[in-house]
């Protein structure tokens, strides 16, 4: 068999390849969305969930869904630009940076169940916040920080050195140009690197099963007093997010139309995850206009 | 003059903004640091009890087969042996890598090298979504497809290391694929061309040019997949069967330290030995990535050692 | 100073003095008004609804409601943390837990029943039968007349009430054969539906015709047999407190024990009121009549 031939044969299996994982890939996504598509209504994804009638919601798995995901970026999101920007900017090439990257890609090698029993241990049991939206928050936070702070750290190695030789010619110190001229350039990445994130936040349950706890009380939507313990943005409920019910209902549930709502749900939380990518896309490249070009 | 004097010696404002912004990165860092430090101790200090206070046998938790912690084995010691977990998690970390690997450096290859408009058109943003999907999703679809499938095809009640490897497979082609595809990407572009140029075929610069100097990005994306399967809890929970017993073959049901460890934690009672074992197997999670995190650096290294020469 | 830090500036004081009213304004009756009942996933759906309702009853006062598990509540109630742990068994029977410092509230009856899936054939085994079933001695349903079928055991996980209960009073205390495990009742009902040969044992909440309920010696599985103890196999629900449990902690017991949660909430979440019950069982499993 001559070379040519070869070559023909090798892109045809690769062809193969690339296509069988594009079908196993869609056949999985289709699965979900066609068996979940057809259960959500406006009433599937406003009313709470009940407990043993048919007929029930996500609308507080949903709410708490999105309120952790923004209370764990909120959190993690200062405290790794922060740690990217010293490992990029200042760390030197020595055997402490090299130690200290070694702890944080530790960090992001932990896995998840182990996360979520050090977030009972530690944020729940000894810090005392009970499964909580703050314990689920900073649990997700510990999850979430390794990747964040690569993916920042990256983005900013990728700005070229030139940028920043022209912030200092023009007098500025090292962190002004940091903050002002290499962080803006780099925010598109910076903001993809989030929404990937945030789509593993998202879709988290194995560390908030034991943080922020399996049961959603009833939230009094017109209190938006973070101080009521019924006001949906009170931090000290216990919340139950989307990917936790789905683990909840297929495993304890007791209501007749377990299947439909988990089904429902699934296609939901794909959805959403969908929807934030679109989103978040297009904030950054408008971002990035705004920044550059002014 | 004085005034002049003064402004020199002060710092200037610039220098205090320099250092403001250099202490609070600094620390931003060592939060990091305190976070992981923290874990290895909380985790350590639960795992180690079952040695030192329950007084376990180390050799006897890793090599024993009977688990049942709280009660006494047939050998009349406490029957905490953890091996049936550690070999379960081991096979099926093993068997979902071999699966995996074929599959996701074919898929990567065919998104860098072959079509890249397609691959960045569908397939990145497919697989991106994918990583989205909740294990819990993963498992349900595990429990109503593979099982059955895997029941029917090859005997057995379904439940065992084989539809947990199928599971795992599926979880963890996204994560591999598109880190082979970024180890792919970080070659340089005139090692193609200079290949081409010497009238290899296209499969010829692949295979003898691209996938070499990838090689080590490649592995670290294999090494990390496996770190993911081995500490992957819910999905695999739902289809290995959780049985604590040595696996007699691919279909008969086994168990893994994180399911294991899942479905025990809320039904024992904090200090007491039932409630220690269990953070034992945390503990050799953590242990074992740590190991795979000193495969990932130490590769990493070689990598680099052979592209500098 | 820039126009932006002035913005800032503002900015800042004013979500400051947001949260400060917020604070102040909070609803008070709240402060000190809150219960927090942790443990069982079995009990969590009767306790958070009770919970919803006392507080829908009672303005301002609220009963946050949390799982966990059984070991989690009881754990959490000997620290001391929260006001009730709830748990599926006594506490005498959890290891690492002093039941001397607890007090018991029995709110609710549970019923296991064995269930098998649908192509098994059996709808009757004896006691005997179950015995050398979940100890491994018989492993084709032919041998306890059914088909010819390996049978596949489906455990519940260790030290979970569900398990405890069933090798307590189903098996006669034998411990059963190493096996595939669940933790979950939903799980286990799903994998026996689906799965031939599979035998299992779930709460009578989950039964449902997607499986065969199996009668113990001729008994069938049924409330009322639960209530005469002619069917064994059953549990209490306990909600534990300390010694002296605060004001408000009573009253949401008494509340959960009152006719109204117990004749309709209880009965709609498929357990069986205490009230009903005409036997009672000690942790040691004594058996007496209820005058």
């Amino acid at each position: 068999m001559n070379a040519k031939r070869i070559d023909k044969v090798a892109t045809g299996i690769l062809y193969a390849i690339a296509g069988f994982v594009v079908i196993i890939l869609i056949a999985l996504l289709g699965y979900i969305l066609v068996q979940g598509v057809p259960e959500i209504s406006w009433h599937f994804l406003t009313s709470p969930a009940l407990a043993f009638e048919a007929g029930g919601g996500i609308g507080i798995q949903l709410f708490n869904s999105f309120y952790l995901l923004l209370l764990a970026l909120l959190i993690s999101l200062p405290i790794s630009l922060g740690a990217g920007i010293y490992l990029n900017e200042y760390a030197g090439q020595n055997t402490i940076t090299g130690l200290i990257r070694t702890t944080i890609e530790i960090l992001s090698s932990l896995p998840s169940v182990v996360v979520g029993l050090f977030g009972y241990l530690f944020f729940v049991v000894q810090f005392k916040l009970g499964f909580s939206i703050l314990s689920g928050a900073f649990a997700l936070t510990v999850f979430n920080l390794p990747i964040l702070t690569r993916s920042i750290e990256e983005a900013l190695a990728n700005i070229s050195d030139s940028q920043r030789e022209a912030g200092y010619a023009l007098g500025l110190s090292r962190w002004e140009t940091v903050t002002k001229i290499v962080v803006p350039a780099a925010l598109p990445s910076i903001i993809t690197g989030v929404v990937l994130s945030a789509g593993r936040i998202f879709g988290e349950a194995a560390a908030l099963i034991y943080t922020a706890g399996q049961s959603a009380p009833a939230l009094d939507f017109s209190n938006w007093n973070p101080f009521d313990i019924s006001s949906p943005l009170s931090p000290l409920r216990p919340a139950e997010t989307l990917a936790v019910h789905i683990w909840k209902i297929n495993s304890e549930g007791i209501m007749p139309d377990a299947k439909a709502v988990s089904a429902g749900a699934s296609a939901v939380l794909i959805i959403a995850v969908l929807l934030f990518n679109f989103l978040a896309r297009w904030l950054g490249k408008r971002l990035y206009k705004h920044l550059t070009a002014e | 003059m004085d005034k002049i004097r003064a402004s020199l010696l002060k710092k200037s404002v610039a220098s205090k903004i320099e250092r403001r912004g250099k202490i609070i990165s600094l620390s931003c860092l060592a939060l990091i640091i305190l976070v992981v430090f923290l874990i290895f101790y909380f985790v350590a200090s639960r795992g180690l009890a079952t040695f030192f206070s329950n007084h376990i046998n180390l050799w006897s938790f890793l090599s024993g087969t009977q688990w049942n912690p709280g009660t006494v084995g047939t050998n009349g010691q406490p029957a905490v042996g953890a091996l049936p977990m550690i070999v379960g998690s081991f096979l099926i970390t093993i068997f979902s890598a071999i699966v995996a690997t074929p599959f996701a450096i074919g898929t990567a290859v065919f998104m860098t090298e072959i079509s890249p408009r397609r691959g960045a058109k569908i397939l990145r943003p497919v697989t991106e979504l994918l990583v989205g999907i909740p294990s819990v999703v993963y498992g349900f679809i595990g429990l109503q497809v593979v099982v059955p499938f895997v029941r029917s095809t090859f005997g057995g009640s379904g439940y065992g290391i084989l539809s947990g490897t199928f599971v795992l497979f599926v979880m963890i082609l996204p994560t591999v694929t598109s880190m082979s595809a970024d180890a792919l990407n970080a070659v340089p572009r005139y090692y193609r061309e200079a290949s081409l140029a010497l009238g290899a075929t296209r499969w010829q610069t692949i295979y003898k040019v691209v996938l070499r100097a990838a090689i080590p990005g490649m592995l670290t994306a294999i090494v990390f997949g496996m770190a993911r399967a081995f500490g992957e809890a819910l999905a695999v929970q739902m289809v290995i069967g959780n049985a604590t017993l040595l696996p007699q073959n691919l279909v008969s049901p086994a168990s893994t330290l994180t399911s294991i460890l899942t479905m025990g934690i809320g039904n024992t009672v904090m200090g007491s030995l039932q409630n220690n074992a269990l953070w034992s197997l945390a503990m050799i999670l953590l242990l074992m990535s740590l190991f795979f995190n000193l495969v990932i650096r130490y590769i990493g290294r070689k990598g680099k050692l052979n592209h500098e020469r | 100073m820039k126009k932006s830090r002035v913005i800032q500036l503002v900015g800042l004081i004013l979500i400051g003095i947001a949260l400060g009213f917020g604070y102040t304004h909070r609803t008070n009756s709240n402060a000190g008004e809150s219960i927090t009942a942790v443990g069982s996933t079995a009990l969590q759906p009767l306790v958070e609804a009770a919970g919803e309702q006392y507080s829908s009853n009672h303005t301002g006062v609220f009963i946050n409601v949390q799982g966990g598990g059984s070991g989690t509540g009881l754990s959490q109630i000997q620290s001391g943390a929260v006001a009730i742990g709830n748990s599926d068994i006594f506490a005498e029977e959890q290891s690492g837990i002093n039941a001397k410092k607890l007090k018991d509230h029995r709110v609710a009856v549970v019923g296991i029943a064995p269930i098998v899936n649908k192509k098994v054939g059996v709808t009757n085994l004896t006691k005997q039968q179950l015995i050398q079933i979940f100890t491994g001695k018989v492993k084709n349903w032919r041998d306890v007349g059914g088909k010819n079928l390996p049978i596949v055991l489906i455990n519940r996980a260790q030290g979970s009430g569900t398990r405890k209960t069933f090798e307590s009073y189903a098996l006669n205390g034998h411990a059963s054969a190493d096996s595939q495990e669940q933790d979950s009742s939903g799980l286990a009902r799903s994998i026996v539906a689906s799965t031939p040969g599979a035998i299992s044992y779930v709460a009578f909440s989950y039964l449902n015709s997607s499986v065969t309920t199996v009668k113990v010696n001729g008994v069938r599985p049924t409330d009322t047999n639960v209530q005469t103890n002619r069917w064994k196999i059953w549990s209490y629900e306990h909600l534990y407190t300390s010694q002296q449990p605060n004001q408000l902690t009573k009253n949401f017991i008494n509340y959960i024990l009152s006719a109204a949660v117990q004749e309709k909430l209880v009965k709609q979440l498929g357990y069986i009121s205490v009230h009903t019950m005409q036997v009672q069982r000690s942790a040691t499993g004594k058996i007496t009549a209820v005058k």
